[in-house]
C-alpha cells in the first residue's frame, strides 16, 4: 500500500479548456478518499491523471513518494474499476482476472492462487469459466472488482463503479466495497457524483467544482461545516435552504425583513450575507418560548415513514423542513419555525460564497 | 397469428419468381458447361442436357493452363488480402483512436479516391506502374488492387474500432499492456468481424478483376483467372463450354470463403463487456 500526492496538478486541453486547476491532495497510506462533484467538475479527469490515462498538463503526481508523471499506466502499480466494467469480452472471468498478472509474468501457480482467493472473497467462484456477456450487471462489477484485487496494487482507483447498477444492488455493492477496503487496508481514490456514496465510503471527501477542490475533510465535517455555499448546497439531501439577507448588529435579516438573532456574532462582518439552514436544523416553535424566525404555510408534505419532509415558500423560493413523522403535518398547516443554533451557516453573498461563521 | 392461405401462397409465388430470376443465369452457365461440343444456344430447356458430358472440365484441367491461372489468382488475391487487412487494421485504428494534425483531411482524402470509378484511374495508375517497371509482374497487380481496395477497408475498420469502447484498452493498459500490446491482445481479437469483412472485400477486389489485369499482365503464363477465361471467348470461335466450366469453378473459392467465414460476419462479439 502507498501514499498518493497530487501537487498542484492541472489539466488543460488543446482547445484551451481547463478541466483541472491546481489540485493538491495528500492521500495517506490506507486512506479511502472520495472525489465528489457534479458532472464536468474534473473529478474523473483527476482520477485518470493518477491512472496515467490522461496526460498531466502541470504539477506532479507521486505514488509512494515516486513521481509517476511520465510512467505508463501499467508501470504505476495501480488497479482501476471502470463505470462500464470494461471486462474483456473475449476472455472468461478467470482470464479477465488473470490478464494483468500474466502481463506481469507472475508464475502460473501464484496467478491461480490469487484468482481463487479473490473469487472466494467476492463469491464469484462458480462464474470463473463464463464470459462477461453471460453475467448480470452486478456479477460483472464483482468480476471487475476481482480483476483489481488480484493485482494487489498500491492504489485502487474507482471511477463511478456503482452508477450502472440498480438502486438495491448499489447499496449492496457499496457495502461490499467498504468491507473490502477494511479487509485489504488499501489506499483508494474513488470518484462519484453521488453524495451518499461519498458520505458512507470516504475517510475523507474532496468536493470539486469547475476543476477546483472546494473542500477536503471527513464526511461529517463536510456536512456540518461546509467551507462554502457550493459545498453546502451539494452535500445533503434534501439540499440546504438558503436565505439571502443582511447582517447588522448581530442580527441576520432576510430580504423580506424576517430577523434571526445570531448567537455568536463576534467577528461577523456587517453587510450582505446568505443564511443556510439544513432541513433538519429547523425546529417547530410552539408559542411563547422564543420569537419564530419564519411563519410559513406548508405547501407539499412528503411522508417518508421515519420522517416527514415539508415544502414551503418564502419570497418565491422553495424550501424544505424536516418534521417529526408523529406530528402528522398536512398541506396548508401553518407552522412557526426557529433555527437550531448549531445548524446556522452563514456565507458570503459574493461569488465565492465563503463560510463566514 | 396465422396468415390467410391466399396471402401465404401469393408471398411464396412472388419469392419463387424472384429466386428463379436470380438463379437462372447461373443454371444456364451450368447447363452450357455440361453440353458436348460448343453449343451456346440450345432449344432444349433441360438444365442438365440429355447428352451431358464433363469433357469441358476435363479439357480445362488437362489441355488448358487453368491450374496456372488459378495459382496466379490465388497468389495475387491472397497477397492483396494480407496487405489490405494488415494496413487497414492499423490505419483504421489510428484514425479511430488518435487525434493528430491532419486527421480529418486525411480521412476525407481517402474518401475522395472512392469518388472516381476505377476505370478513370486506370491510365494514371498504369503510367505509375510502368514507371516503376512493374508491368507484367504480380507486384504490379498487388499495388494496383491494394490501393483501390484500401480506402474502403480503412473506413470500414475505423468504423468498427469506433464501436469498441476505449475503456477496454484503458483497462488493458492499466493491466500492464503497452498501447501496442493492448491493440494486439484486446482490440484486434474483438475486431475479428471487421477484419473478416475487410479480408473478404480485399479478396473479392482482386479475385474477379479483369480490366486492370488486362493492362498490367501480358504473358499468358502470368494471367489471372478472369484474364485467362476471357481468352476462351475469341473473336472467331468462342469455346463456350470451357468458358462456362471455368466460370463456375472460379466462383467455388469465393463460395467456400463466404461459408467458412459467415459466422464471423455475425457481429455482437463485444456484447456484455461494458455497459454504456
Amino acid at each position: 500500500m502507498a501514499t498518493v500526492e497530487l501537487r498542484r496538478i492541472e489539466k488543460k486541453y488543446p482547445n484551451g479548456y481547463q478541466a483541472v486547476r491546481e489540485v493538491s491532495i495528500e492521500i495517506a497510506d490506507g486512506e479511502f478518499l472520495v472525489l465528489v462533484g457534479p458532472s464536468g467538475c474534473g473529478k474523473s479527469t483527476t482520477l485518470r491523471m493518477v491512472a496515467g490515462l490522461e496526460a498531466i498538463s502541470g504539477g506532479e503526481i507521486a505514488i509512494d513518494g515516486r513521481v509517476v508523471n511520465d510512467l505508463e499506466p501499467g508501470d504505476r502499480d495501480i488497479a482501476m474499476v471502470f463505470q462500464n466494467y470494461a471486462l474483456y469480452p473475449h476472455m472468461t472471468v478467470a482470464d479477465n482476472m488473470a490478464f494483468g498478472l500474466k502481463m506481469r509474468k507472475v508464475p502460473r501457480a501464484e496467478i491461480e492462487r490469487r484468482v481463487e482467493e479473490a473469487a472466494e472473497i467476492l463469491a464469484i467462484g462458480p462464474l470463473l469459466t463464463r464470459r462477461p456477456r453471460e453475467l448480470s450487471g452486478g456479477q460483472r462489477q464483482r468480476v471487475a472488482l476481482g480483476r483489481a484485487i488480484v493485482r494487489e496494487p498500491k492504489v485502487f482507483l474507482f471511477d463511478e463503479p456503482l452508477s450502472n447498477l440498480d438502486a438495491k444492488l448499489r447499496v449492496q455493492t457499496r457495502a461490499e466495497i467498504a468491507r473490502l477496503h477494511r479487509r485489504l487496508a488499501s489506499t483508494v481514490i474513488y470518484v462519484t457524483h453521488d453524495q451518499v456514496e461519498a458520505m458512507t465510503l470516504g475517510d475523507r471527501i474532496a468536493v470539486m467544482n469547475q476543476g477546483v477542490v472546494q473542500q477536503i475533510a471527513p464526511p461529517l465535517e463536510i456536512y456540518r461545516r461546509p467551507a462554502n455555499r457550493f459545498v453546502a448546497a451539494f452535500v445533503g439531501s434534501p439540499a440546504m435552504n438558503f436565505f439571502p439577507g443582511q447582517i447588522a448588529d448581530g442580527v441576520f435579516e432576510t430580504a423580506c425583513g424576517r430577523k434571526l438573532p445570531l448567537r455568536e456574532p463576534a467577528g461577523l462582518p456587517d453587510g450582505p450575507a446568505v443564511l443556510g439552514v439544513r432541513p433538519e436544523d429547523f425546529r417547530v416553535v410552539t408559542g411563547g418560548e422564543e420569537a419564530a424566525f419564519l411563519e410559513v404555510a406548508l405547501d407539499v408534505v412528503e411522508h417518508m415513514g421515519p420522517e416527514t419532509m415539508a415544502h414551503f415558500r418564502v419570497d418565491g423560493q422553495d424550501h424544505v423542513v424536516r418534521l417529526d413523522a408523529a406530528a402528522a403535518a398536512q398541506p396548508g398547516d401553518a407552522v412557526s419555525l426557529g433555527v437550531q443554533p448549531e445548524g446556522l451557516h452563514l456565507f458570503a453573498a459574493d461569488d465565492t460564497g465563503q463560510r463566514l461563521n | 397469428m396465422k396468415e390467410p392461405r391466399l396471402i401465404s401462397l401469393a408471398r411464396h409465388a412472388v419469392l419463387i419468381v424472384f429466386s428463379a430470376i436470380a438463379v437462372y443465369p447461373a443454371l444456364n452457365v451450368l447447363s452450357i458447361s455440361l453440353r458436348p461440343g460448343n453449343r451456346l444456344r440450345s432449344t432444349d430447356l433441360a438444365i442438365i442436357p440429355a447428352d451431358w458430358t464433363l469433357a469441358s472440365y476435363v479439357e480445362l484441367f488437362t489441355e488448358q493452363p487453368f491450374l496456372t491461372w488459378l495459382g496466379n489468382s490465388l497468389l495475387v488475391s491472397g497477397l492483396v488480402t494480407l496487405t489490405g487487412v494488415a494496413l487497414a487494421s492499423i490505419a483504421g485504428y489510428a484514425f479511430s483512436r488518435y487525434s493528430f494534425t491532419g486527421r480529418r483531411a486525411m480521412m476525407l482524402a481517402i474518401l475522395t479516391t472512392q469518388m472516381f470509378p476505377a476505370t478513370m484511374l486506370l491510365l494514371p495508375l498504369y503510367i505509375l506502374i510502368a514507371r516503376l517497371g512493374l508491368v507484367n509482374t504480380y507486384l504490379g497487380l498487388l499495388v494496383f488492387y491494394t490501393s483501390t481496395a484500401l480506402p474502403f477497408c480503412v473506413w470500414q475498420m475505423k468504423g468498427f474500432y469506433d464501436t469498441i469502447p476505449a475503456s477496454l484498452e484503458e483497462a488493458a493498459r492499466i493491466d500492464g499492456c503497452s498501447r501496442a500490446a493492448a491493440f494486439w491482445r484486446v482490440i484486434l481479437p474483438l475486431a475479428a468481424p471487421g477484419l473478416v469483412i475487410t479480408a473478404l472485400f480485399s479478396f473479392m477486389t482482386a479475385w474477379s478483376e479483369y480490366i486492370v489485369a488486362a493492362q498490367v499482365m501480358q504473358d499468358e503464363a502470368m494471367f489471372t483467372l478472369p484474364l485467362g477465361i476471357k481468352g476462351f471467348q475469341a473473336s472467331l470461335s468462342s469455346q463456350w463450354g470451357l468458358y462456362a466450366a471455368a466460370s463456375l469453378l472460379v466462383s467455388v473459392p469465393v463460395v467456400i470463403l463466404f461459408l467458412s467465414l459467415s459466422r464471423y460476419l455475425v457481429s455482437g462479439l463485444t456484447l456484455g463487456s461494458v455497459k454504456e
